[in-house]
């Protein structure tokens, strides 16, 4: 028997802890439990008000039971129809505006100020929460539609801008090489060497942000934009559960179909 | 590779055959067209007189909102604790609700993919199709506004976010380690603890992280339908048209948002 | 010690892994399965423990038909049925003191394997088992950090500390380089006669297999097509089980080889 082992024998073993340091792992550790006591403390909860929510509540989902698609009818209709335009609308703009900006920002292709330039546009969109900027273009723009699909576009040149930017930064450059060692022109070069590479992900990428902007066009509508949400808040302040239930079981089953879709059509270019 | 033959007799070079050029030109017209119709349908509502108004709206809003009323900052500490609270326990909650769920939905883990699977797969359906404002707007009717709500609402969207996410990652663990541990005598029990668990770990993490901050985001507007945190100074601020207080607390909330970009880009830096 | 009546396995899919197979394994014999990709040697070991359930026949070890037990029975036997993996199978983001200590899951309650406070022996076990295999010092290193080579010696410490009776090895050198492959063969052979261990090893490599084995067991589309001593391996049982090759080198080799 080895003496390395002879020590080992009799000894107990423990699983080496995953922050080294004991200091360090517990004051982590009690900083967490301190935050946790005075963030729960911070809740004030009013049960009595609880209480009689919770029959609401339970009515709500009662209401789920016997969803009520007539009798607001063609409200839903209209909102529907409404938000979907606008999802497809400003899914449709955002892509357009948003391959020139991806392309700028992409650091191996794009000249540092115009990356800069890109970056920050980015950084701008995705800060701002969407409902924000509809607050923002509501104000200037008026109520409506028109203001729901501004946001909605601007909301997705963040988003694929910087996805397409990353994705054409990982390309394999000995193809983009390739082109640009037979004398093409910049605009030649992208359109050979960079964009086969990264088409088929940039339409899954434009199917997923087509669902999220259904998604969050179902709530611009509370604060005036336009589309399906104002007739959702409009049910609730009536507190007719039962349009609300309906409102949402559409909206769920849309989001599911556009997830199906968006499977199918991923699976197809990819 | 289509090739032509016109009458000169010269072969010529297309990419495309002459049925796939139409089919794409009929695609691509039909898509412009439906693409059209939407834009009409949204330029007959709109008052078109506002907007060509815009630019002078939006300068005069913007004269009246700089500069930013510094001094109001004072009523924002509160407010932010609570929306960092909001992003934070929400995460917290979903997470300790989302592990169970995914593990119900994952196809490997599942008890019964007949019954179980489904019911779990529709409260992730349910839970991530519908914003956490909705959330909110449906929790303030039911249990007041407040903090609570809001912190519940972005728990419920936050389940089925996570519960998809760790579900695939579940499904997509390495099964010869499960097998080694099933093949030692492992109870079932065991198998998940020692097999599953240790190798979903980075994206539990990582997924955690990455919803974090995306909560701290939704968490500074849900005070707009009364759910708590600063969202409803914002709400304040806009009813009186205290420009330069919205200004401020828009350039509280960039500078949370980022921050919580920071720390969230930080911490999934150190456990991955 | 372990004697398999009629074992068979189809697959849903109607592939027919195993048909009928019989074959008794004395206790301490060490028994070569060789046979071409897809003749049902993995199969064969995981209907075995019941990794695979099989679909009709027996697999009776020491009196007991596995394929009759209920899931806490199953669980019991397996215990005594330490497994070699070809991909090493050890959950890598465990400690390898973790993954060897895995192998006592089925002697310990679900709470102590939770907080990893298993029994001192086993403790002691491990280091003993971690010392022969010889990676003592690695004992707090994480299963990603090791060599092939070094993974497969923790896969085989996690076999031999759930104190079996059989060993069910499959591949266990397909991952590894010729060198490493010997050194991983001994081992295992080494192990088995110390301890008398009787061990099932699935392998490709048939010049492998006639240096380390008493006996071999060729295996085609599911039936035993040899079986027999490594010395009456020649190119005629080769290709009955393999196909037509010229297997005059592959046997050469192996005789080179013990020569030295």
């Amino acid at each position: 028997m080895s003496s390395a082992l002879e020590s080992r024998i009799g000894s107990p073993w423990r699983k080496p802890n995953f922050i080294h340091s004991p200091v360090l792992r517990w004051g982590l550790l009690a900083i967490t439990l301190v935050y946790l006591f005075f963030a729960f403390n911070s809740i004030d909860v009013n049960w009595t008000r609880v209480s009689e929510g919770l029959v609401r509540g339970w009515k709500f989902v009662k209401a789920f039971a016997s969803p009520d698609f007539v009798s607001r009818g063609t409200d839903i209709y209209d909102g529907m129809v409404e938000s979907i335009i606008m999802a497809v609308t400003s899914t449709v703009v955002g892509i357009i505006i948003s391959i020139p900006i991806g392309l700028g920002a992409a650091r191996n292709i794009a000249p540092l100020p115009v990356y800069l330039i890109c970056r920050g546009i980015i950084a701008l969109s995705r800060a701002l929460n969407e409902i924000i900027v509809a607050i923002l273009m509501v104000a200037i723009f008026g109520f409506g539609p028109l203001a729901g699909f501004i946001t909605l576009s601007f909301a997705t040149i963040g988003f694929l801008a910087k996805l397409l930017a990353e994705n054409i930064e990982d390309m394999d450059k000995v193809q983009a090489e390739a082109v640009k060692s037979t004398g093409a022109s910049w605009l030649q070069w992208v359109n050979y060497g960079v964009q086969p590479q990264v088409i088929p992900r940039l339409i899954g990428l434009s199917i997923y942000r087509l669902d999220i902007n259904f998604r969050e066009s179902a709530v611009l509508g509370l604060v005036g934009a336009g589309g399906i949400g104002a007739t959702l808040n409009t049910s609730f302040d009536r507190y007719e559960y039962d349009t609300t239930a309906a409102i949402l079981l559409i909206i769920i089953a849309v989001v599911m179909a556009l997830e199906y879709l968006s499977g199918i059509i991923r699976a197809k270019v990819q | 590779m289509p090739v032509s033959e016109p009458i000169s007799g010269k072969k010529i070079w297309q990419l495309r055959s002459r049925n796939q050029t139409l089919t794409r030109w009929f695609a691509t017209f039909a898509a412009v067209s439906i693409f059209m119709w939407c834009w009409k349908q949204i330029s007959d509502v709109t008052t078109w007189f506002f907007v060509w108004d815009a630019p002078r709206i939006a300068a005069d809003i913007g004269g009246r909102a700089m500069p930013p009323r510094w001094s109001y900052i004072s009523e924002l500490w509160e407010p932010i604790w609570d929306t960092f609270n909001m992003a934070t326990l929400g995460t917290i909650f979903a997470l300790i609700m989302a592990v169970p769920i995914a593990f119900l939905a994952a196809r490997n883990t599942t008890p019964s993919t007949l019954f179980v699977r489904p019911i779990a797969l529709l409260i992730i359906v349910s839970t991530r199709s519908i914003n956490s404002l909705i959330w909110a707007l449906l929790l303030v009717a039911i249990i007041g506004p407040g903090v609570a709500a809001g912190l519940m609402a972005i728990s419920i969207r936050s389940i089925g976010f996570c519960a998809k996410l760790l579900y695939e990652a579940i499904e997509e663990i390495d099964t010869s380690q499960v097998e080694a541990i099933t093949a030692t005598g492992a109870s079932r029990w065991q198998v998940m603890v020692y097999g599953i668990v240790p190798q979903i770990m980075p994206a539990f993490a990582g997924i955690s992280v990455f919803r974090w901050d995306i909560n701290i985001r939704e968490s500074t507007v849900l005070g707009l339908v009364g759910a708590g945190g600063i969202g409803l100074q914002l709400q304040s601020s806009l009813n009186t048209l205290a420009w330069p207080q919205v200004t401020l607390i828009l350039l509280v909330i960039l500078v949370a948002v980022i921050a919580g970009e920071w720390i969230s880009a930080k911490v999934r830096g150190a456990i991955i | 010690m372990l004697e398999l009546k009629k074992l068979t396995k189809t697959y849903p899919t109607g592939d027919q892994a195993l048909k009928a197979v019989d074959l008794v394994v004395p206790k301490g014999q060490v028994l070569a399965l060789i046979g071409p990709s897809g003749a049902g040697k993995s199969t064969l070991i995981r209907c075995i423990n019941r990794l695979v359930e099989p679909t009709s026949g027996a697999a009776i070890l020491d009196g007991v038909d596995i394929t009759k037990l209920g899931s806490s029975a199953l669980r019991k036997i397996r215990r005594t049925m330490g497994m070699i993996f070809q991909e090493y199978a050890l959950v890598e983001r465990l400690t390898v003191m973790e993954n060897v200590l895995s192998g006592r899951l089925g002697y310990v309650g679900f709470w102590r394997s939770l907080v990893r406070k298993f029994p001192q022996s086993d403790v002691d076990e491990a280091f003993r088992l971690l010392d022969r295999v010889g990676l003592l010092e690695m004992v707090d290193k994480r299963a990603d950090e090791l060599s092939g080579g070094q993974r497969q010696r923790v896969g085989i410490a996690r076999a031999l500390i759930q104190n079996p009776a059989l060993l069910l090895v499959d591949e266990p050198t397909a991952s590894l380089d010729p060198k490493t492959s010997r050194q991983i063969m001994r081992l295992i052979c080494e192990l088995c006669e110390e301890r008398g261990l009787a061990a099932i090893i699935n392998i490709h490599d048939v010049a492998l297999a006639q240096m380390f084995v008493q006996r071999i067991v060729g295996l085609k589309e599911g039936e035993i097509k040899f079986d027999g001593a490594p010395e009456d391996m020649d190119a005629d049982v080769l290709t009955t089980i393999y196909g037509e090759e010229d297997w005059k080198l592959t046997i050469a080799k192996v005789d080179d080889e013990e020569a030295e």
